[in-house]
């Protein structure tokens, strides 16, 4: 059986099923109240929830029995000379060390957590990035949604950050430096694209076997990278589209990828009324569309960048998706065939097996 | 002193209160006092800067207070979410 943690606009919804059918909600938490980002630690069993109430502000709540209370996390704040507070919170990735976390948050803040989610600090070297005054927010704010650990070396880690691009460190954080070069943003003037840093990434994720080599859905663009993010190349011919916002990877194949193409940023839903995964199995060098089971006609839907998730890896590699509909689809073939997990929830942020 | 009226989950991490008496000349003191005596509302009402969260309102009596607003010790605030939201 596996469990979705799905976080969407007005609440966490928990699903349970087996992949090939409908999954049951066996629980809901934080009724009403969005929902940017959940889920479970796999070392100590403990669920997270990224919660962003309207009127009380952004928190991160964790338990470590979703039949107990939520207990909120500390320490989530700005230094006195931020200009705004704390805005979003987008994401929260294990660190390779125990009990050490990372969340990601707006605006464009890392910060870290050395005891299981209970607490957090703000990580300081980023924060005090010396270009940071010039930084500019997508659309949704200025996130930081990506966070790439490197497996076995706990000092090696890339972010990303819409839109300000990927971030390198090699000294656990204690120092940062970008990592763009090949990140052609087409919403820029010509003449300035060269040098911008105003690079909006929509997701990036770290093949595990080979983890110098990482892949990005751009605001505009599919690219890889072979060199730990120092440099990118696109790898968008074959696709519908260019643009889209999740992405997802086999864990056990560095040479694959899945992502949901949506038409353009003008018009972000699934093209021609289909909704299509594409995956790759050759590093992108071609794709393949996968809908078997998805909604092939008059289907207009957003996915947005956390709403994608895979769990295990191969042939039998189970892939999960949410869309703004409120409709979980899911695959237990590595997207050979597709299902309907659950729909009529509210609109979907989130989706992680746990 | 000034009396502070609360609506849930605000009156939950206060520990169950919705209405309590709390020391202060100014709308953010009397909030301070608040997180003092119930440090599970911090970061609720007021942000990490001392600032009233964009999305809620405070009333002294009948009007819209702000952080720097005067209270008195006759007076009612009343915590209550704006209305907004989707």
């Amino acid at each position: 059986m596996t469990q979705l943690l799905v976080g969407t606009k007005k609440g966490l919804f928990v699903l349970e099923g087996d992949a090939g059918g409908p999954f049951a909600i066996t629980s809901r938490a934080f009724a009403g109240e969005p929902v940017e980002f959940a889920t479970r630690d796999g070392r100590n069993g403990r669920y997270l929830a990224c919660v962003t109430s309207a009127f009380y502000g952004p928190k991160i709540f964790y338990t470590d029995d979703l039949s107990a209370e939520w207990q909120q996390a500390a320490g989530l704040e700005l230094p006195e000379d931020a200009e705004k507070p704390l805005e979003r919170l987008w994401t929260i990735v294990p660190a390779e060390d125990d009990d050490h976390l990372f969340a990601g948050g707006a605006p464009g803040v890392l910060f870290e957590s050395h005891d299981a989610g209970a607490s957090w600090e703000l990580n300081k070297a980023f924060w005090e990035q010396p270009t940071r005054p010039d930084w500019s927010p997508g659309a949704g704010g200025m996130c930081m949604h990506s966070i790439a650990t490197w497996p076995g070396d706990p000092k090696r880690i890339a972010l990303a950050i819409s839109a300000v691009g990927v971030w390198l460190t090699e000294d656990g954080g204690q120092s940062w430096r970008h990592g763009n070069k090949g990140l052609y943003p087409r919403y820029m003037p010509e003449e300035a694209r060269e040098d911008t840093i105003d690079l909006c990434v929509h997701n990036m994720h770290r093949a595990p076997t080979q983890p110098e080599r990482l892949f990005i859905q751009f605001h505009g663009g599919v690219y890889r990278s072979d060199d730990a993010g120092e440099t990118w190349t696109s790898i968008a011919d074959g696709l519908p589209s260019d643009f889209g916002f999740p992405m997802v990877i086999d864990p056990g194949d560095p040479d694959s990828a899945y992502v949901i193409p949506l038409v353009a940023d003008l018009d972000r839903t699934t093209p021609e009324g289909k909704v299509r995964v594409y995956e790759t199995r050759d590093a992108g060098a071609s794709w393949t569309a996968r809908g078997d089971g998805l909604p092939s006609e008059d289907a207009y839907l957003t996915i947005l960048r956390q709403a994608f998730c895979g769990e295990g890896s191969g042939p039998s590699l189970e892939l999960y998706f949410g869309a703004t509909s409120g409709d979980v689809f899911g695959s237990g073939d590595a997207g050979k065939s597709w299902f309907t997990a659950a729909a009529n929830l509210p609109p979907v942020h989130s989706v992680r097996a746990a | 002193m000034p009396v502070v009226r609360l609506r849930a989950p605000l009156s939950e991490l206060a520990g169950g209160k919705r209405e309590l008496e709390l020391d202060g000349a100014t709308v953010a003191e009397v909030l301070k006092a608040l997180e003092r005596e119930h440090p599970d509302v911090r970061g609720w009402i007021l942000d990490e800067h001392g600032a009233i969260r964009e999305h809620i309102n405070v009333f002294v009596n009948r009007e819209y207070g702000q952080e720097d607003t005067s209270v008195s010790p006759a007076d009612q605030l009343h915590v209550i979410p704006a209305i907004s939201g989707g």
